[in-house]
């Protein structure tokens, strides 16, 4: 089923990243989302489009309401053109990070969301895509 | 630049935090707030973060920060007003907010505040 309606926020700096969680906040209720199903959205929103700013050099959140037949659901996808991520595994690590973060953003996320996608090679920046469902 | 305020009242610090923050600003609290324990003396800083929709990993470490800070300058921090899907969220993330104070609400964090205060005053040896 095509999804109904897609959006772009342009993720550059940290008060990008206020944006975009607010950003998220919205959709998730409009979508009918519950206050923890929001609140988890938008910290899993904060997390990675912090990792956009801090890791990826800037980049981008696309959001889209999208529904597979029985229920719909809330997809977010956190887009940069960084260095990539050379061992995911590792990066998906609680607790272990590349900077000065706690290392829960990347395992924290996946946490929150129900489904949770990464694409990424050296040189040719990441792409994660959470999306939970209502 | 962009600042939260911090109120003195006595020998505590308090801190309402109403704006989403961005990182800086929570970087910026945190400085503030050792450098006001240092320089007022304060005994307590009482952190109400009932205004915030979110607590995500950074937001998270500056309050186990200043409180971690805080314990080290000789003042007892407790954070109160927490919403329960924050909480939800924020254990979920994987931060338990380990050694770091907690109230219901403003009310009961100044009344956890006053008696670790005369707790602390009292234990205190009576020489030196």
């Amino acid at each position: 089923m095509p999804p109904t309606q897609t959006d772009t926020v342009s993720i550059r700096t940290e008060q990008d990243v206020v944006v975009a969680r607010q950003h998220a906040r919205r959709l998730a209720l409009e979508a009918g989302f519950g206050i923890v199903d929001q609140t988890k959205i938008v910290t899993a929103a904060s997390e990675l489009a912090r990792n956009v700013v801090v890791y990826g050099q800037g980049g981008l959140m696309r959001s889209e309401i999208v529904a597979d037949g029985r229920r719909h659901g809330l997809r977010l996808a956190f887009v940069d053109e960084g260095p990539g991520i050379p061992d995911l595994k590792l990066a998906l690590t609680d607790g272990w990070t590349s900077g000065k973060g706690l290392g829960l953003g990347l395992s924290g996320a996946k946490r929150l969301m129900h489904d949770f996608e990464i694409e990424t090679a050296p040189g040719q920046g990441t792409r994660v895509t959470i999306t939970r469902w209502k | 630049m962009e600042r939260i305020p911090i109120l003195r009242m006595g020998n505590l610090l308090l801190v309402t935090i109403q704006v989403d923050m961005h990182d800086q600003l929570a970087r910026v609290l945190q400085d503030d707030l050792t450098s006001q324990i240092e320089k007022t003396g304060a005994k307590g800083v009482l952190i109400d973060i009932s205004a915030l929709d979110l607590v995500d990993s950074f937001i998270g470490r500056m309050i186990a920060n200043v409180s971690a800070m805080s314990r080290i300058l000789d003042a007892q921090t407790v954070v109160v007003g927490m919403r329960p899907a924050v909480a939800i969220t924020l254990v979920e993330l994987g931060l338990d907010l380990a050694g770091v104070d907690t109230a219901l609400d403003v009310e009961r964090g100044m009344k956890r505040l006053r008696s670790r205060l005369a707790a602390a005053s009292h234990d205190a040896p009576d020489t030196n």
